[in-house]
């Protein structure tokens, strides 16, 4: 399975290893780099700095609008990850160890709405939330990112669900346990992995979001960081505040950073569970 | 085990919710996309809504506007989806053959498939222009790259293509362990080389995989916007779909004509899928209980 063969073929994978990390790597450094650069530098098409401040980053904390856009991304994003998880966790669970019939047009309708194009509904939503007072507010953006994000947790938590001993849900029942009560004692700590796994793919997208962002939301009260960026403006109407973008590009990046270095493992087995499987 | 109304009662309750809020978020507003189409609807003349049947229909596909969009939109995602199943490809063999690093590898490729699709599109538009940019002095240009269509659209692709194909390498990888190591050893022991083997043995194996992984970045891809509208907000010629979709309803407030391209652009994603499981007879609706 592994790389056998002579020490030409481990260094040609070596190499390849090499190139797919400054692949990945370099854009994310480019801007980071660019965000570093003091205003007078920002012109000067180098890679790497030739002298660094943080005077960008006080900038963009001092400014109106990012940090209400940093919280509303926040605060979106978690909670949005947090009630997906949790539906998906009661539609996984049932799918996966009750038989009744619907499962398989449940598992459909999930399919279908993973692929579904959401400026399709970008205008009626836009309309209704207007009608509805959803319009602006944390709300109005939390229902499309858990709409949309469902069937990605419901099918990564069945898939990971699959892989629990039947025998503990089945002894706890005998034990008295009533089928709620043996989900979440019992069931619901084996699914810690599970669960995590599709948190992070949850909170990723949230987090991600621009589409709905920039269409549902209007002033600070609920306008996340994707959409802040796009409304940045400079001292002049024509100037583009590149230092500042910068600055609040690689701060809206560290979060995912730090969830791709503690949960790699779990990211992956969430992404391959829900698709190459099914 | 005996099957009671009981469990199958449950069984909807839990299921209830989610169901209930995916169709509440996507049906329903479908529904009412159609119903909106037919009529001329302005939200800046509200006044003057009135039933207009087809005619939406007619205005859309009768103009230059989605025609140019939705060719745009197709040489896009032909040349992302394609451009990221061989790059792909190259990096799942990468990490599934080499011994030292693979963590940090899979680590990094995570890095361009979880950061903001915005950001990702900022830091390449830094990266090509004319005054911030490094790429110029890098090859010793001096071109406008975004202020031209075609090195626009070389530019929306690329970074389609360096945003999404971690996703698509970590999809193959998945799709290549599943290949046994034994059938590939014999391979080898036959003298097969390693194209051979590629070709003959590994691929044809990770079908399946290889075909949910481009189905669903196919439509992934033919929803773009972020990237477009960052890079180039449509300008230069290089209007999407989503982007006109977006501009229509958002920016002009025209529900009707809006709504009528939502409808159309629906269409289009039911066609892309049905395409891929008609004639790849891709296996979409097996049970989920039995895929593993």
């Amino acid at each position: 399975m592994s790389a056998r063969g002579g020490p030409m073929e481990k260094a040609f994978w070596g190499a390849g290893s090499l190139i797919v990390v400054v692949y990945a790597l370099l854009p994310v450094g480019w801007i980071v780099s660019l965000s570093l650069k003091p205003e007078a530098d920002l012109g000067d098409g180098r890679l790497i700095p030739a002298h660094v401040t943080l005077a960008h980053y006080r900038a963009i904390f001092h400014d109106a609008h990012f940090p209400a856009a940093l919280r509303n991304s926040l605060g979106i994003a978690s909670l949005s990850t947090l009630l997906a998880v949790t539906l998906a966790a009661f539609a996984a669970y049932a799918i996966v160890r009750l038989r009744f019939p619907g499962r398989r047009l449940i598992l459909a309708a999930a399919l279908s709405v993973a692929m579904f194009p959401p400026i399709a509904i970008i205008g009626p939503l836009f309309n209704l939330w207007r009608l509805t007072g959803l319009y602006n507010t944390w709300a109005g953006l939390m229902l499309p990112y858990m709409t949309f994000t469902l069937p990605l947790a419901i099918w990564t938590l069945s898939a990971f669900f699959r892989d629990i001993p039947w025998e503990l849900d089945k002894a706890a029942r005998v034990d008295g346990a009533t089928p709620f009560q043996a989900f979440y004692r019992v069931i619901a700590p084996l699914a810690a992995p599970g669960i995590f796994a599709s948190a992070v793919l949850v909170f990723i997208f949230a987090w991600n979001d621009f589409l709905f962002a920039l269409s549902l939301t209007s002033t600070d009260r609920a306008r996340t960081v994707p959409a802040a960026i796009a409304f940045f403006t400079g001292a002049s109407q024509f100037q583009l505040p590149t230092g500042s973008i910068a600055a609040a590009s690689v701060v809206v990046t560290v979060p995912i950073v730090v969830l791709v270095l503690i949960f790699q493992g779990r990211i992956v087995a969430g992404l391959t569970a829900g698709a190459v499987k099914g | 085990m005996r099957r009671l109304p009981a469990e199958t009662r449950l069984g909807w309750l839990l299921c209830a919710p989610a169901v209930a809020m995916m169709l509440l978020v996507t049906a329903y507003p479908i529904g009412y996309a159609v119903w909106l189409s037919l009529f001329r609807y302005d939200l800046r003349f509200p006044g003057q809504r009135h039933f207009a049947a087809l005619g939406n229909y007619v205005s859309v596909l009768g103009s230059g506007v989605w025609w140019n969009a939705l060719a745009n939109t197709a040489v896009l995602t032909i040349a992302s989806v394609s451009a990221e199943l061989v790059l792909g490809f190259a990096f799942a063999l990468i990490m599934h053959h080499t011994l030292f690093g693979r963590r940090s590898v899979r680590t990094a490729l995570l890095v361009p498939y979880g950061i903001v699709t915005v950001v990702a599109a900022l830091a390449w538009r830094f990266a090509f222009d004319p005054t911030t940019g490094f790429v110029n002095g890098l090859l010793d240009l001096h071109g406008d790259w975004l202020a031209r269509h075609g090195t626009a659209l070389l530019i929306i692709v690329m970074t389609e293509v360096w945003k999404t194909t971690p996703f698509m390498a970590l999809l193959l990888l998945a799709g290549l362990t599943l290949v046994p190591g034994d059938v590939r050893s014999a391979a080898r022991a036959d003298g097969a080389n390693a194209v051979q083997r590629f070709f003959r043995i590994t691929l044809p194996l990770m079908r399946p995989a290889v075909l949910v992984a481009l189905l669903f970045r196919t439509l992934d891809a033919f929803r773009i916007f972020d990237t477009v509208f960052i890079l180039t907000r449509g300008a230069e010629g290089t209007e999407t779909v989503s982007i006109v979709g977006y501009r229509t309803l958002i920016t002009r407030l025209n529900l009707g004509l809006g709504s009528a391209l939502a409808v159309l652009i629906f269409l289009c994603v039911l066609l892309i899928a049905a395409v891929f499981v008609k004639s790849f007879g891709l296996p979409l609706t097996r049970d989920g209980a039995q895929t593993r």
